[in-house]
């Protein structure tokens, strides 16, 4: 996983809440391989139309916000459903921050693993931020992860709160399992003290397996 | 004397295994299903030389994918998607998890299956790379859904990081009237707390209402609380719990049954728990409801009118209201009432159990249906008691298809059964997102009851009006 640090790049704002993951990722690509097209799929509906043309209106085509990298998006981002592609087709479209005053909690999650860092901030600051790229196109955001700053087009600068842990697994691109890892003894010795309070609670199929 | 605990807070802390620096829980999960979409967790533990820790408590149930018109070549919608129910089945048998197979009976919807099964128990920690798994929370469990990287994670190390969640309680106090279902109470508190209303936090139903629910209908209910944005839905365990669970193939039997059933006994929550946030609602104010727009909070009573955008002050939620009405067709003010519908779908992980067929089938019954519906057992085994009890032979007669293959089916539109562009759908199913049941789709969610119905008048109608014969 690419870690992050700090990043600047042209930010698109998305006006609608619910963005829904169906949205992000529609369900027909869902059994696609993780290759070259992936993303090639995000926002695949809100993008293009069913003969495959631009739809004018989605923001991501419009002049000055073609090669943005960050969205500003509202209220519950990513909201729906568990789809981890969701995530990926973000990163491989390459996404790194997603701004928004309230996220779906797996997509929040799923975030962390894959090192798109979700960012969390009042309303009004989402408001402000969407209106200047609004009435800036092009205009370019930076996410400072180690600082915990959102800096916007008018240098205005704002913190976020971030779990340290999370903070500390994007900053270093660590692997979740190598780190689960070293609690070994830990888990082993949970596991042995489990099945000696309730010996019944594996059914006798599922003890043969 | 002990602080009071919540039924979330005793599953929690039973199932702690460490803290890290940061204050997230090493979780040990006791139970974990994949479906065909797990794929890209299998890929990164094959990936990374990992094995999974431990395949007696993982499932692999192959539903998303599955065709409903029957299991032969022909009835998949292309090699490829075939391909992809056979990669599950691979991976199960490399792994030696539990699979219930293509010709398995007991094959079905995961979040069917596990409660069906026995699988599913009061006190456990489920998860599974799907958001509905917080269905099996109606036995007492904490279960919720998590992504691929996650799922990968949980077989190579039956644990998660998890930061602890705030507590919601939903008390729902009083009697439903007559006619309103599971469905109907759970989208009325959606249509409450909205759509992000549960962000963050696990809801506990409580109250009378919820009490008095067979365990169906609860399954109904925590199936939806990700639709409010809850990391997961519970309801305490009690002697209705009991009663479905005993005899179960997974359940335990004999001594270790009464063992488990005096452990489970201690988890309901105790008096004075405080929980971050309480809502109540009233039961007898819950009416049939029918979703109008786009995220399930966009929900109406049957007696109610689509909103004007014209009518809302705020530009930006006039502009939204603009845009849901247009995706789905509607007219500022219409009535629910007088909306027409091309299609019924029944079935899916909220509505698929035998009690959610025999509730369409007491409306369907002496009726013919007018438009084309579709209705899906949850599992082989669902479907075998449906036809026991003649079900399917109501259903025929109503001039509706009863699928013979258990599936996800129309509510996600991937195994073939899909809403056309455009085409309005009353659905049993959870999600009524722009493209959810296949591009253009129109989704409204209702009951099997509602969905019966519209299937029977061609458009919604309460049914509290039909008449049964």
């Amino acid at each position: 996983m690419e870690p992050f640090t700090c990043f600047t790049a042209v930010a698109a704002p998305m006006d609608q809440d619910n963005i829904d993951t169906d949205q992000i990722l529609p369900a027909r690509h869902l059994m696609m391989p993780r290759d070259e097209r992936y993303g090639g799929y995000v926002f695949k509906d809100l993008r293009l139309d069913q003969d495959g043309n631009e739809i004018n209106s989605f923001v991501l085509n419009q002049n000055g916000f073609r090669p943005s990298r960050i969205i500003v998006a509202g209220h519950n981002f990513g909201c729906g459903s568990s789809r981890e592609g969701a995530v990926f087709t973000l990163v491989d479209a390459g996404f790194r921050a997603i701004i928004a005053t309230s996220f779906g909690d797996i997509f929040y999650n799923n975030s962390f693993n894959n090192g798109l860092l979700p960012v969390v901030l009042p309303e009004q600051t989402v408001q402000k931020l969407r209106q200047q790229l609004h009435d800036g196109p092009g205009a370019e955001v930076t996410v400072d992860l180690e600082a915990q700053t959102v800096t916007g087009p008018d240098q205005s600068t704002y913190r976020f709160e971030i779990d340290a842990h999370r903070r500390n697994r994007l900053l270093k691109g660590l692997d979740a399992v190598g780190y689960t890892l070293q609690y070994e003894d830990n888990i082993t010795t949970f596991e042995e003290q489990y099945s000696d309070d309730a010996p019944w609670e594996l059914s006798a199929a599922q003890k043969q397996t | 004397m002990a602080q009071p605990r919540s039924l979330f807070e005793k599953i929690w802390e039973r199932h702690s295994i460490t803290t890290n620096e940061a204050g997230q829980s090493l979780l040990f999960i006791d139970r974990h299903f994949c479906h065909e979409l797990s794929f890209h967790a299998f890929n990164m533990l094959h990936g990374n030389n990992r094995t999974v820790r431990h395949p007696e408590r993982t499932f692999a149930i192959p539903d998303h994918y599955t065709p409903t018109t029957g299991l032969n070549d022909a009835d998949y919608v292309d090699a490829d998607t075939k391909a992809l129910v056979q990669n599950l089945i691979n991976n199960a048998e490399r792994n030696k998890i539990n699979l219930f197979g293509l010709d398995d009976k007991r094959r079905g919807i995961i979040h069917v299956v596990g409660p069906e099964q026995g699988i599913t128990q009061p006190g456990t920690i489920i998860v599974c790379g799907d958001s509905h798994t917080s269905t099996h929370g109606a036995l007492g469990a904490l279960a919720f859904g998590i992504g691929a990287s996650d799922v990968s994670h949980v077989l190579a190390t039956q644990t998660l990081w998890q930061p602890k969640p705030k507590s919601m309680r939903v008390t729902v106090t009083g009697k439903r009237s007559i006619g309103v279902t599971a469905k109907d109470v759970i989208l009325a508190i959606i249509g409450h707390i909205g759509a992000a209303g549960g962000t963050g936090h696990v809801i506990e139903y409580a109250g009378s209402a919820i009490q008095e629910l067979s365990v169906d209908e609860r399954l109904t209910v925590c199936n939806m609380s990700i639709e409010a944005g809850a990391r997961a839905g519970m309801i305490a365990p009690d002697d209705n719990t009991y009663d479905y669970l005993r005899g179960r193939p997974f359940a335990p039997q004999g001594d270790d049954w009464d063992k488990a059933e005096q452990f489970w006994r201690t988890l309901p929550t105790d008096e004075n728990a405080i929980f971050d946030r309480e809502e109540t609602l009233d039961a007898a104010s819950i009416e049939p409801m029918v979703t109008w727009g786009t995220s399930p909070e966009d929900v109406l009573p049957v007696g109610g009118t689509v909103p004007d955008p014209s009518q809302e002050t705020d530009p930006k939620r006039r502009e939204a209201l603009n845009r849901k009405m247009d995706y789905m067709g509607l007219r500022p003010g219409q009535q629910i009432s007088d909306i027409q519908v091309d299609r019924v779908f029944i079935g899916s992980c909220t509505n698929s159990r035998i009690e959610d067929l025999r509730d369409a089938a007491s409306i369907l019954k002496g009726h013919k249906a007018r438009i084309p519906t579709i209705i899906v057992p949850g599992s082989g085994l669902i479907r075998a008691r449906a036809e026991q009890e003649g079900l399917d032979t109501i259903f025929e007669a109503a001039g509706v298809e009863w699928r013979p293959a258990a599936g996800c089916s129309m509510c996600i539109g991937v195994n073939g059964d899909f809403v056309n562009n455009k085409e309005r759908c009353a659905s049993t199913s959870n999600r009524n997102f722009e493209g959810r049941q296949g591009r253009g789709a129109r989704t409204h969610l209702v009951s099997p009851a509602m969905a019966a119905a519209a299937a029977v008048t061609g458009h919604f109608t309460d049914v509290r009006k039909m008449e049964k014969s």
